[in-house]
Protein backbone atom coordinates (compact mmCIF):
# COMPACT_ATOMS: atom_id res chain seq x y z
CA UNK A 1 0.00 0.00 0.00
CA UNK A 2 2.92 2.28 0.74
CA UNK A 3 4.50 1.46 -2.57
CA UNK A 4 7.58 0.18 -0.80
CA UNK A 5 8.54 -3.29 -1.84
CA UNK A 6 12.10 -3.58 -0.60
CA UNK A 7 12.05 -4.30 3.12
CA UNK A 8 15.43 -2.59 3.41
CA UNK A 9 13.59 0.72 3.11
CA UNK A 10 11.42 -0.04 6.08
CA UNK A 11 12.19 1.15 9.60
CA UNK A 12 9.55 -1.15 11.04
CA UNK A 13 8.17 -4.20 9.30
CA UNK A 14 5.85 -6.74 10.86
CA UNK A 15 4.13 -9.71 9.31
CA UNK A 16 1.22 -11.46 10.94
CA UNK A 17 2.10 -9.96 14.31
CA UNK A 18 -0.30 -11.03 17.05
CA UNK A 19 -0.56 -10.95 20.81
CA UNK A 20 -3.03 -12.68 23.09
CA UNK A 21 -3.52 -12.23 26.79
CA UNK A 22 -5.28 -15.40 27.82
CA UNK A 23 -8.30 -15.61 25.58
CA UNK A 24 -8.30 -11.94 24.71
CA UNK A 25 -6.68 -11.10 21.41
CA UNK A 26 -5.04 -7.68 21.89
CA UNK A 27 -3.33 -7.50 18.51
CA UNK A 28 -4.34 -9.55 15.54
CA UNK A 29 -2.39 -10.41 12.40
CA UNK A 30 -0.69 -7.06 12.05
CA UNK A 31 1.25 -6.24 8.86
CA UNK A 32 2.91 -2.88 9.49
CA UNK A 33 5.25 -1.26 6.99
CA UNK A 34 6.85 1.95 8.23
CA UNK A 35 9.09 3.52 5.55
CA UNK A 36 12.39 5.00 6.67
CA UNK A 37 12.29 8.77 6.93
CA UNK A 38 8.54 8.92 7.37
CA UNK A 39 6.59 10.45 10.20
CA UNK A 40 4.25 7.56 10.73
CA UNK A 41 1.03 8.09 12.63
CA UNK A 42 -0.30 5.08 14.48
CA UNK A 43 -3.91 5.92 15.06
CA UNK A 44 -6.65 4.18 16.96
CA UNK A 45 -9.08 4.61 19.82
CA UNK A 46 -8.08 3.74 23.37
CA UNK A 47 -7.68 0.01 23.80
CA UNK A 48 -7.20 -0.76 20.12
CA UNK A 49 -3.81 -2.41 20.63
CA UNK A 50 -1.43 0.47 19.84
CA UNK A 51 0.60 0.29 23.03
CA UNK A 52 0.72 -3.51 22.97
CA UNK A 53 2.14 -3.31 19.45
CA UNK A 54 4.73 -0.77 20.58
CA UNK A 55 5.70 -2.98 23.53
CA UNK A 56 6.30 -5.85 21.15
CA UNK A 57 8.32 -3.70 18.76
CA UNK A 58 10.59 -2.67 21.65
CA UNK A 59 11.05 -6.19 22.95
CA UNK A 60 9.09 -5.60 26.16
CA UNK A 61 6.44 -8.15 25.29
CA UNK A 62 6.83 -11.35 23.28
CA UNK A 63 4.53 -11.73 20.27
CA UNK A 64 2.17 -14.70 20.32
CA UNK A 65 2.53 -15.01 16.57
CA UNK A 66 4.20 -13.39 13.57
CA UNK A 67 7.58 -11.80 12.97
CA UNK A 68 8.88 -8.26 13.16
CA UNK A 69 11.98 -6.38 12.17
CA UNK A 70 13.05 -2.97 13.39
CA UNK A 71 15.71 -1.04 11.45
CA UNK A 72 16.07 -4.11 9.23
CA UNK A 73 17.03 -6.40 12.10
CA UNK A 74 14.86 -9.08 13.66
CA UNK A 75 13.25 -8.24 16.98
CA UNK A 76 13.46 -9.21 19.76
CA UNK A 77 16.52 -11.27 18.76
CA UNK A 78 18.65 -8.24 17.90
CA UNK A 79 17.35 -6.02 20.71
CA UNK A 80 20.85 -5.28 22.00
CA UNK A 81 21.90 -3.83 18.66
CA UNK A 82 18.62 -2.25 17.63
CA UNK A 83 17.42 -0.51 20.80
CA UNK A 84 20.40 1.88 21.18
CA UNK A 85 19.33 3.34 17.82
CA UNK A 86 15.72 3.67 18.97
CA UNK A 87 14.42 6.39 21.26
CA UNK A 88 11.21 5.45 22.99
CA UNK A 89 8.38 6.93 24.98
CA UNK A 90 6.03 4.12 26.01
CA UNK A 91 2.72 4.62 27.73
CA UNK A 92 3.65 7.84 29.44
CA UNK A 93 6.80 8.87 31.26
CA UNK A 94 8.06 7.01 34.34
CA UNK A 95 10.87 8.17 36.56
CA UNK A 96 12.21 7.84 40.06
CA UNK A 97 10.46 10.69 41.80
CA UNK A 98 13.13 11.44 44.39
CA UNK A 99 15.81 11.90 41.73
CA UNK A 100 16.15 15.07 39.69
CA UNK A 101 15.27 15.06 36.00
CA UNK A 102 18.96 15.20 35.23
CA UNK A 103 19.85 12.30 37.55
CA UNK A 104 17.08 10.19 36.00
CA UNK A 105 18.39 10.78 32.49
CA UNK A 106 21.97 10.11 33.59
CA UNK A 107 20.83 6.84 35.10
CA UNK A 108 19.09 5.72 31.91
CA UNK A 109 22.00 6.81 29.75
CA UNK A 110 24.51 4.87 31.81
CA UNK A 111 22.19 1.87 31.75
CA UNK A 112 22.78 1.71 28.00
CA UNK A 113 26.16 0.01 27.77
CA UNK A 114 26.83 1.42 24.31
CA UNK A 115 26.75 5.11 25.24
CA UNK A 116 29.86 7.23 25.45
CA UNK A 117 30.54 8.16 29.04
CA UNK A 118 32.69 11.16 28.20
CA UNK A 119 29.86 12.94 26.38
CA UNK A 120 27.13 11.94 28.86
CA UNK A 121 26.84 15.22 30.75
CA UNK A 122 26.75 17.20 27.53
CA UNK A 123 24.16 14.93 25.91
CA UNK A 124 21.91 14.89 28.98
CA UNK A 125 21.99 18.68 29.20
CA UNK A 126 21.36 19.04 25.48
CA UNK A 127 18.33 16.71 25.66
CA UNK A 128 16.92 18.65 28.62
CA UNK A 129 17.51 21.92 26.79
CA UNK A 130 15.75 20.58 23.68
CA UNK A 131 12.50 19.95 25.56
CA UNK A 132 12.73 23.17 27.57
CA UNK A 133 13.61 21.63 30.91
CA UNK A 134 17.04 23.26 31.23
CA UNK A 135 15.94 25.33 34.21
CA UNK A 136 14.27 22.45 36.07
CA UNK A 137 17.04 19.93 35.47
CA UNK A 138 18.09 19.76 39.12
CA UNK A 139 14.61 19.69 40.62
CA UNK A 140 13.35 16.30 41.89
CA UNK A 141 10.83 14.81 39.50
CA UNK A 142 8.10 14.68 42.17
CA UNK A 143 7.92 18.45 41.85
CA UNK A 144 7.35 18.22 38.08
CA UNK A 145 3.94 18.80 36.53
CA UNK A 146 2.46 16.14 34.26
CA UNK A 147 3.57 18.11 31.22
CA UNK A 148 7.12 18.44 32.54
CA UNK A 149 7.31 14.69 33.13
CA UNK A 150 6.11 14.16 29.59
CA UNK A 151 8.85 16.47 28.33
CA UNK A 152 11.40 14.57 30.39
CA UNK A 153 10.17 11.35 28.82
CA UNK A 154 10.74 12.86 25.38
CA UNK A 155 14.18 14.07 26.47
CA UNK A 156 15.03 10.47 27.37
CA UNK A 157 14.19 9.43 23.83
CA UNK A 158 16.56 12.13 22.54
CA UNK A 159 19.58 11.26 24.71
CA UNK A 160 21.60 10.28 21.68
CA UNK A 161 21.24 10.31 17.92
CA UNK A 162 18.46 7.93 17.02
CA UNK A 163 17.48 6.40 13.71
CA UNK A 164 13.98 5.73 14.94
CA UNK A 165 11.81 7.40 17.53
CA UNK A 166 8.83 5.50 18.91
CA UNK A 167 6.59 7.96 20.70
CA UNK A 168 3.44 6.65 22.36
CA UNK A 169 0.97 9.52 22.81
CA UNK A 170 3.74 12.13 23.07
CA UNK A 171 1.45 15.10 23.66
CA UNK A 172 -0.52 13.58 26.52
CA UNK A 173 -0.79 16.04 29.38
CA UNK A 174 0.80 18.88 27.47
CA UNK A 175 -0.80 22.30 27.17
CA UNK A 176 -1.51 23.65 23.67
CA UNK A 177 1.87 25.38 23.57
CA UNK A 178 3.66 22.22 24.63
CA UNK A 179 1.75 20.28 22.00
CA UNK A 180 2.92 22.69 19.35
CA UNK A 181 6.51 22.46 20.58
CA UNK A 182 6.41 18.68 20.36
CA UNK A 183 5.04 18.93 16.83
CA UNK A 184 7.86 21.27 15.84
CA UNK A 185 10.39 18.99 17.50
CA UNK A 186 9.09 16.00 15.59
CA UNK A 187 9.17 17.79 12.23
CA UNK A 188 12.69 19.06 12.96
CA UNK A 189 13.86 15.54 13.78
CA UNK A 190 12.15 14.16 10.70
CA UNK A 191 13.94 16.72 8.55
CA UNK A 192 17.23 15.42 9.89
CA UNK A 193 16.23 12.00 8.61
CA UNK A 194 14.97 10.36 11.79
CA UNK A 195 12.00 8.07 11.30
CA UNK A 196 9.27 8.93 13.77
CA UNK A 197 6.61 6.41 14.72
CA UNK A 198 4.02 8.27 16.73
CA UNK A 199 0.86 6.82 18.21
CA UNK A 200 -2.17 8.84 19.08
CA UNK A 201 -5.88 8.61 19.54
CA UNK A 202 -6.20 12.19 18.33
CA UNK A 203 -6.75 12.43 14.62
CA UNK A 204 -6.03 16.16 14.42
CA UNK A 205 -2.58 15.58 15.86
CA UNK A 206 -1.70 12.88 13.35
CA UNK A 207 -3.13 14.94 10.52
CA UNK A 208 -0.88 17.86 11.38
CA UNK A 209 2.44 16.10 11.57
CA UNK A 210 2.41 12.77 9.79
CA UNK A 211 3.23 11.74 6.26
CA UNK A 212 1.93 8.20 6.71
CA UNK A 213 -0.75 6.71 8.86
CA UNK A 214 -2.01 3.35 10.01
CA UNK A 215 -5.35 2.91 11.75
CA UNK A 216 -6.01 0.30 14.41
CA UNK A 217 -9.38 -0.89 15.59
CA UNK A 218 -9.96 -3.65 18.13
CA UNK A 219 -6.52 -5.11 17.58
CA UNK A 220 -6.73 -5.10 13.80
CA UNK A 221 -4.98 -2.90 11.30
CA UNK A 222 -7.87 -1.45 9.28
CA UNK A 223 -5.98 0.96 7.04
CA UNK A 224 -2.41 1.91 6.19
CA UNK A 225 -0.86 4.30 3.71
CA UNK A 226 0.07 7.90 3.11
CA UNK A 227 -2.20 10.56 4.49
CA UNK A 228 -3.44 11.35 0.98
CA UNK A 229 -4.24 7.73 0.21
CA UNK A 230 -6.30 7.46 3.33
CA UNK A 231 -8.05 10.74 2.75
CA UNK A 232 -8.91 9.71 -0.82
CA UNK A 233 -10.68 6.64 0.55
CA UNK A 234 -12.94 8.89 2.57
CA UNK A 235 -16.47 9.68 1.50
CA UNK A 236 -18.32 12.93 1.23
CA UNK A 237 -21.21 13.73 3.49
CA UNK A 238 -24.23 16.01 3.50
CA UNK A 239 -25.83 17.98 6.26
CA UNK A 240 -29.40 19.26 6.16
CA UNK A 241 -30.56 21.96 8.53
CA UNK A 242 -34.33 21.73 9.02
CA UNK A 243 -37.04 21.79 11.68
CA UNK A 244 -38.64 18.72 10.05
CA UNK A 245 -35.98 16.27 11.06
CA UNK A 246 -38.13 13.15 11.09
CA UNK A 247 -39.48 13.74 7.59
CA UNK A 248 -35.97 14.48 6.35
CA UNK A 249 -34.75 11.24 7.90
CA UNK A 250 -37.49 9.31 6.12
CA UNK A 251 -36.74 10.94 2.77
CA UNK A 252 -33.00 10.33 2.97
CA UNK A 253 -33.56 6.74 4.01
CA UNK A 254 -35.86 6.24 1.07
CA UNK A 255 -33.16 7.61 -1.23
CA UNK A 256 -30.78 4.92 -0.01
CA UNK A 257 -28.76 6.83 2.60
CA UNK A 258 -28.17 6.04 6.23
CA UNK A 259 -29.05 9.34 7.89
CA UNK A 260 -28.59 10.31 11.52
CA UNK A 261 -29.70 13.28 13.60
CA UNK A 262 -26.84 15.33 14.92
CA UNK A 263 -27.25 16.72 18.39
CA UNK A 264 -27.51 20.48 18.35
CA UNK A 265 -27.63 22.79 21.35
CA UNK A 266 -30.54 25.28 21.31
CA UNK A 267 -32.64 26.45 18.34
CA UNK A 268 -35.55 24.63 16.82
CA UNK A 269 -33.72 23.48 13.70
CA UNK A 270 -32.17 20.07 13.75
CA UNK A 271 -29.32 18.81 11.64
CA UNK A 272 -29.63 15.59 9.72
CA UNK A 273 -26.39 14.20 8.40
CA UNK A 274 -25.58 11.35 6.04
CA UNK A 275 -22.57 9.91 4.32
CA UNK A 276 -22.54 9.76 0.55
CA UNK A 277 -21.54 6.52 -1.08
CA UNK A 278 -20.85 5.52 -4.69
CA UNK A 279 -24.43 4.24 -5.04
CA UNK A 280 -26.26 7.19 -3.51
CA UNK A 281 -27.88 9.97 -5.57
CA UNK A 282 -26.03 13.22 -6.18
CA UNK A 283 -26.59 15.98 -3.60
CA UNK A 284 -28.88 18.04 -5.85
CA UNK A 285 -31.21 15.05 -6.18
CA UNK A 286 -31.31 14.83 -2.40
CA UNK A 287 -32.38 18.48 -2.09
CA UNK A 288 -34.99 17.92 -4.74
CA UNK A 289 -36.39 14.95 -2.88
CA UNK A 290 -36.40 16.77 0.44
CA UNK A 291 -38.20 19.81 -0.94
CA UNK A 292 -40.69 17.65 -2.81
CA UNK A 293 -41.57 15.92 0.44
CA UNK A 294 -42.24 19.28 2.07
CA UNK A 295 -39.18 19.41 4.25
CA UNK A 296 -38.32 23.01 5.11
CA UNK A 297 -34.68 22.98 4.05
CA UNK A 298 -32.98 25.90 5.79
CA UNK A 299 -29.45 24.83 5.05
CA UNK A 300 -27.73 22.22 2.98
CA UNK A 301 -24.02 21.56 2.94
CA UNK A 302 -21.88 19.02 1.17
CA UNK A 303 -18.80 18.14 3.16
CA UNK A 304 -15.69 16.99 1.36
CA UNK A 305 -14.13 13.66 2.22
CA UNK A 306 -12.33 14.15 5.52
CA UNK A 307 -9.88 12.05 7.41
CA UNK A 308 -12.09 12.33 10.44
CA UNK A 309 -15.02 10.79 8.63
CA UNK A 310 -12.72 8.04 7.40
CA UNK A 311 -11.35 7.47 10.88
CA UNK A 312 -14.80 7.24 12.41
CA UNK A 313 -15.92 4.94 9.61
CA UNK A 314 -12.96 2.68 10.32
CA UNK A 315 -13.02 2.64 14.08
CA UNK A 316 -16.61 3.30 15.08
CA UNK A 317 -18.05 6.25 16.90
CA UNK A 318 -18.64 7.25 20.47
CA UNK A 319 -17.51 5.74 23.71
CA UNK A 320 -18.38 2.17 22.94
CA UNK A 321 -14.98 0.60 22.64
CA UNK A 322 -14.94 -2.20 20.12
CA UNK A 323 -14.03 -5.33 21.99
CA UNK B 1 33.30 -1.06 32.17
CA UNK B 2 29.82 -0.34 30.95
CA UNK B 3 28.30 -2.84 33.35
CA UNK B 4 30.04 -0.96 36.11
CA UNK B 5 28.23 2.18 34.95
CA UNK B 6 24.88 0.58 35.66
CA UNK B 7 26.07 -0.99 38.91
CA UNK B 8 27.47 2.31 40.16
CA UNK B 9 24.18 3.99 39.32
CA UNK B 10 22.11 1.39 41.13
CA UNK B 11 24.35 1.65 44.20
CA UNK B 12 23.91 5.42 44.17
CA UNK B 13 20.15 4.94 43.77
CA UNK B 14 20.07 2.65 46.82
CA UNK B 15 21.97 5.02 49.06
CA UNK B 16 20.15 8.12 47.87
CA UNK B 17 16.86 6.70 49.03
CA UNK B 18 15.72 8.02 52.37
CA UNK B 19 14.12 4.63 52.99
CA UNK B 20 17.51 2.89 52.89
CA UNK B 21 18.92 5.21 55.52
CA UNK B 22 15.82 4.99 57.67
CA UNK B 23 16.24 1.21 57.75
CA UNK B 24 19.98 1.37 58.39
CA UNK B 25 19.51 3.88 61.21
CA UNK B 26 16.76 1.75 62.77
CA UNK B 27 19.11 -1.23 62.68
CA UNK B 28 21.90 0.87 64.20
CA UNK B 29 19.56 1.89 67.01
CA UNK B 30 19.15 -1.72 68.19
CA UNK B 31 22.63 -2.12 69.77
CA UNK B 32 22.37 1.41 71.12
CA UNK B 33 19.11 0.52 72.88
CA UNK B 34 20.66 -2.65 74.28
CA UNK B 35 23.73 -0.83 75.55
CA UNK B 36 21.75 1.99 77.15
CA UNK B 37 19.37 -0.47 78.79
CA UNK B 38 22.23 -2.46 80.26
CA UNK B 39 24.03 0.69 81.39
CA UNK B 40 20.93 2.08 83.13
CA UNK B 41 20.22 -1.12 85.03
CA UNK B 42 22.76 -2.57 87.38
CA UNK B 43 23.42 -5.46 85.04
CA UNK B 44 21.11 -8.28 84.15
CA UNK B 45 20.95 -11.48 86.11
CA UNK B 46 22.99 -13.97 84.15
CA UNK B 47 21.11 -16.57 82.18
CA UNK B 48 18.21 -14.37 81.15
CA UNK B 49 17.79 -12.41 77.92
CA UNK B 50 19.64 -13.05 74.65
CA UNK B 51 22.95 -14.88 74.70
CA UNK B 52 25.99 -12.72 75.43
CA UNK B 53 23.81 -10.05 77.08
CA UNK B 54 25.30 -10.84 80.47
CA UNK B 55 28.76 -10.10 79.13
CA UNK B 56 27.96 -6.67 77.75
CA UNK B 57 28.60 -4.80 81.00
CA UNK B 58 31.99 -6.44 81.30
CA UNK B 59 33.14 -5.77 77.75
CA UNK B 60 31.74 -3.25 75.28
CA UNK B 61 32.66 -5.45 72.31
CA UNK B 62 29.80 -7.76 73.20
CA UNK B 63 27.26 -5.03 72.42
CA UNK B 64 27.95 -5.53 68.71
CA UNK B 65 27.58 -9.32 68.96
CA UNK B 66 24.40 -9.09 71.04
CA UNK B 67 23.02 -6.50 68.64
CA UNK B 68 23.56 -8.79 65.64
CA UNK B 69 22.02 -11.71 67.49
CA UNK B 70 18.91 -9.70 68.35
CA UNK B 71 18.53 -8.37 64.77
CA UNK B 72 18.84 -11.71 62.98
CA UNK B 73 15.37 -13.21 63.50
CA UNK B 74 13.26 -10.23 62.47
CA UNK B 75 14.84 -6.82 61.92
CA UNK B 76 17.46 -7.84 59.37
CA UNK B 77 15.10 -10.08 57.35
CA UNK B 78 12.52 -7.26 57.31
CA UNK B 79 14.94 -4.75 55.83
CA UNK B 80 16.28 -7.33 53.37
CA UNK B 81 12.67 -8.09 52.36
CA UNK B 82 12.13 -4.42 51.57
CA UNK B 83 15.27 -4.13 49.43
CA UNK B 84 14.99 -7.52 47.70
CA UNK B 85 11.25 -7.12 47.11
CA UNK B 86 11.86 -3.76 45.49
CA UNK B 87 14.52 -4.96 43.02
CA UNK B 88 12.34 -5.77 40.01
CA UNK B 89 8.80 -5.18 41.30
CA UNK B 90 9.73 -1.65 42.38
CA UNK B 91 10.97 -0.73 38.90
CA UNK B 92 7.94 -2.43 37.36
CA UNK B 93 5.54 -0.68 39.72
CA UNK B 94 6.91 2.78 38.98
CA UNK B 95 7.10 2.02 35.24
CA UNK B 96 10.84 2.67 35.11
CA UNK B 97 11.47 -0.97 34.20
CA UNK B 98 10.29 -0.43 30.62
CA UNK B 99 12.69 2.47 30.19
CA UNK B 100 15.62 0.52 31.64
CA UNK B 101 14.90 -2.39 29.30
CA UNK B 102 14.59 -0.15 26.25
CA UNK B 103 17.70 1.87 27.19
CA UNK B 104 18.62 -1.02 26.62
CA UNK B 105 19.75 -3.14 29.54
CA UNK B 106 19.69 -6.88 28.92
CA UNK B 107 17.45 -8.68 31.37
CA UNK B 108 20.12 -11.02 32.82
CA UNK B 109 22.40 -8.05 33.39
CA UNK B 110 19.67 -6.11 35.17
CA UNK B 111 18.94 -9.10 37.42
CA UNK B 112 22.61 -9.52 38.21
CA UNK B 113 23.10 -5.85 39.04
CA UNK B 114 19.93 -5.70 41.14
CA UNK B 115 20.97 -8.81 43.07
CA UNK B 116 24.47 -7.47 43.64
CA UNK B 117 23.05 -4.24 45.04
CA UNK B 118 20.69 -6.16 47.34
CA UNK B 119 23.60 -8.24 48.68
CA UNK B 120 25.53 -5.03 49.20
CA UNK B 121 22.65 -3.84 51.32
CA UNK B 122 22.80 -7.04 53.43
CA UNK B 123 26.45 -6.30 54.11
CA UNK B 124 25.74 -2.62 54.87
CA UNK B 125 23.01 -3.63 57.28
CA UNK B 126 25.12 -6.06 59.31
CA UNK B 127 28.12 -3.72 59.27
CA UNK B 128 25.82 -0.94 60.48
CA UNK B 129 24.70 -3.02 63.47
CA UNK B 130 28.26 -4.07 64.24
CA UNK B 131 29.75 -0.59 63.93
CA UNK B 132 27.02 1.06 66.00
CA UNK B 133 27.40 -1.71 68.59
CA UNK B 134 31.15 -1.24 68.77
CA UNK B 135 30.76 2.53 68.98
CA UNK B 136 28.21 2.62 71.77
CA UNK B 137 29.90 -0.32 73.50
CA UNK B 138 33.24 1.42 73.71
CA UNK B 139 31.51 4.59 74.85
CA UNK B 140 29.52 3.11 77.74
CA UNK B 141 31.59 0.12 78.81
CA UNK B 142 35.21 -0.89 79.25
CA UNK B 143 36.81 -2.55 76.23
CA UNK B 144 39.48 -5.15 76.71
CA UNK B 145 40.64 -8.67 76.01
CA UNK B 146 37.84 -11.12 75.35
CA UNK B 147 37.48 -14.57 76.85
CA UNK B 148 36.25 -16.88 74.11
CA UNK B 149 33.75 -19.71 74.46
CA UNK B 150 36.63 -22.18 74.45
CA UNK B 151 38.16 -20.47 77.46
CA UNK B 152 41.17 -18.80 75.84
CA UNK B 153 41.53 -15.06 75.94
CA UNK B 154 42.33 -12.92 72.88
CA UNK B 155 43.29 -9.25 72.65
CA UNK B 156 40.75 -6.54 71.87
CA UNK B 157 42.00 -5.98 68.25
CA UNK B 158 41.79 -9.74 67.61
CA UNK B 159 38.28 -9.71 69.06
CA UNK B 160 37.41 -6.85 66.73
CA UNK B 161 38.29 -9.13 63.84
CA UNK B 162 35.95 -11.78 65.25
CA UNK B 163 33.12 -9.23 65.35
CA UNK B 164 33.86 -8.45 61.69
CA UNK B 165 33.72 -12.14 60.87
CA UNK B 166 30.37 -12.49 62.62
CA UNK B 167 28.99 -9.53 60.65
CA UNK B 168 30.18 -11.22 57.47
CA UNK B 169 28.65 -14.53 58.58
CA UNK B 170 25.29 -12.83 59.11
CA UNK B 171 25.50 -11.03 55.77
CA UNK B 172 26.24 -14.33 54.00
CA UNK B 173 23.31 -15.89 55.89
CA UNK B 174 21.00 -13.37 54.22
CA UNK B 175 22.04 -14.24 50.64
CA UNK B 176 19.53 -17.10 50.41
CA UNK B 177 16.68 -14.84 51.49
CA UNK B 178 17.86 -12.18 49.03
CA UNK B 179 17.82 -14.69 46.15
CA UNK B 180 14.33 -15.88 47.12
CA UNK B 181 13.32 -12.22 47.31
CA UNK B 182 14.70 -11.48 43.85
CA UNK B 183 12.63 -14.31 42.44
CA UNK B 184 9.46 -13.17 44.22
CA UNK B 185 10.12 -9.65 42.97
CA UNK B 186 10.00 -10.87 39.36
CA UNK B 187 6.54 -12.34 39.96
CA UNK B 188 4.67 -9.11 40.59
CA UNK B 189 4.44 -5.43 39.70
CA UNK B 190 3.45 -4.54 43.26
CA UNK B 191 6.59 -4.07 45.36
CA UNK B 192 4.75 -4.02 48.69
CA UNK B 193 3.30 -7.43 47.94
CA UNK B 194 6.73 -8.86 47.19
CA UNK B 195 8.16 -7.32 50.37
CA UNK B 196 5.41 -8.76 52.54
CA UNK B 197 5.75 -12.20 50.96
CA UNK B 198 9.50 -12.27 51.58
CA UNK B 199 9.14 -11.15 55.20
CA UNK B 200 6.47 -13.80 55.79
CA UNK B 201 8.73 -16.46 54.27
CA UNK B 202 11.60 -15.49 56.57
CA UNK B 203 9.39 -15.80 59.65
CA UNK B 204 7.70 -18.98 58.41
CA UNK B 205 11.06 -20.65 57.78
CA UNK B 206 12.10 -19.89 61.34
CA UNK B 207 8.86 -21.30 62.74
CA UNK B 208 9.31 -24.48 60.69
CA UNK B 209 12.82 -24.63 62.08
CA UNK B 210 11.35 -24.77 65.59
CA UNK B 211 9.14 -27.78 64.96
CA UNK B 212 10.89 -31.02 65.96
CA UNK B 213 8.48 -33.01 63.78
CA UNK B 214 10.11 -31.46 60.73
CA UNK B 215 13.67 -32.44 61.65
CA UNK B 216 14.35 -33.75 58.15
CA UNK B 217 13.51 -30.37 56.68
CA UNK B 218 15.63 -28.23 58.98
CA UNK B 219 19.01 -28.54 57.19
CA UNK B 220 17.34 -27.29 54.01
CA UNK B 221 15.85 -24.11 55.49
CA UNK B 222 17.75 -20.96 54.59
CA UNK B 223 17.32 -19.88 58.18
CA UNK B 224 18.95 -23.05 59.55
CA UNK B 225 22.38 -21.54 60.27
CA UNK B 226 21.24 -18.01 61.04
CA UNK B 227 22.15 -18.16 64.72
CA UNK B 228 25.11 -20.50 64.28
CA UNK B 229 27.98 -18.07 64.50
CA UNK B 230 29.11 -19.13 67.99
CA UNK B 231 31.87 -21.27 66.46
CA UNK B 232 33.53 -18.06 65.31
CA UNK B 233 34.06 -17.25 69.00
CA UNK B 234 36.21 -20.33 69.66
CA UNK B 235 39.94 -20.75 69.49
CA UNK B 236 40.87 -21.95 66.98
CA UNK B 237 37.88 -20.89 64.88
CA UNK B 238 35.74 -23.80 63.72
CA UNK B 239 34.76 -23.08 60.15
CA UNK B 240 32.42 -26.05 59.66
CA UNK B 241 29.20 -24.15 60.22
CA UNK B 242 30.46 -21.15 58.25
CA UNK B 243 31.16 -23.47 55.32
CA UNK B 244 27.84 -25.32 55.59
CA UNK B 245 26.01 -22.01 55.76
CA UNK B 246 27.85 -20.62 52.74
CA UNK B 247 27.09 -23.81 50.80
CA UNK B 248 23.40 -23.68 51.72
CA UNK B 249 23.10 -19.99 50.82
CA UNK B 250 24.96 -20.64 47.56
CA UNK B 251 22.49 -23.41 46.77
CA UNK B 252 19.57 -21.03 47.35
CA UNK B 253 21.30 -18.47 45.17
CA UNK B 254 21.69 -20.95 42.31
CA UNK B 255 18.16 -22.32 42.48
CA UNK B 256 16.31 -19.04 42.99
CA UNK B 257 18.68 -17.12 40.74
CA UNK B 258 17.83 -19.58 37.97
CA UNK B 259 14.11 -19.32 38.76
CA UNK B 260 14.29 -15.52 38.73
CA UNK B 261 16.11 -15.62 35.39
CA UNK B 262 13.63 -18.12 33.95
CA UNK B 263 10.74 -15.97 35.00
CA UNK B 264 12.17 -12.56 34.12
CA UNK B 265 13.79 -13.45 30.79
CA UNK B 266 10.45 -14.33 29.24
CA UNK B 267 8.22 -11.97 31.19
CA UNK B 268 5.99 -9.53 29.32
CA UNK B 269 6.72 -6.12 30.77
CA UNK B 270 3.29 -4.53 30.70
CA UNK B 271 3.57 -2.07 33.56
Amino acid sequence: MTGVSDTGDLAIHTTGLGKSFGKRRAVNNLDLAVPRGSVFGFLGPNGSGKTTTIRMLLGLATPSSGTMSVLSQPMPAAAGEVLPKVGALVEGPAFHLFLSGRANLTRLDSADSTTDRSTRTRRVDAALEKVGLGKSARVPVHAYSLGMKQRLGIANALLRERELLVLDEPTNGLDPQGTREVRHLISALAEEGTTVFVSSHLLSEIEQMCSHVAVMSAGNLVAQGTLEQLRAQGRRGVKVATPDTSVAMAVLSRLGLDPHIEPLPGGEDGIVGAVLGPETPEPERLVEGLVAAGVRVRGFTVQPASLEERFVALTGEGFDLVQ
Amino acid sequence: MSSRGLLANEVILLYRRRRTWAMLLALGAVPVLIAVAVRLTSGPPTGRGPAFLDRVAGNGLFVAITGLLVCIPLFLPLTVAVVAGDTIAGEAGSGTLRYLLTAPVSRPRLLLVKFTVAVLFCLSATVMVAVCGLGIGSLLFPVGPVTLLSGTTISAPAALLRVGLIALYVAVSLIGLTAVGLFISTLTDVPVGAMAAIAVLAVAAQILGQLPQLDWLHPWLFTHHWLGFADLLRDPIRWTEFGQNALLQGGYLLVFGALAYGRFASKDVLS
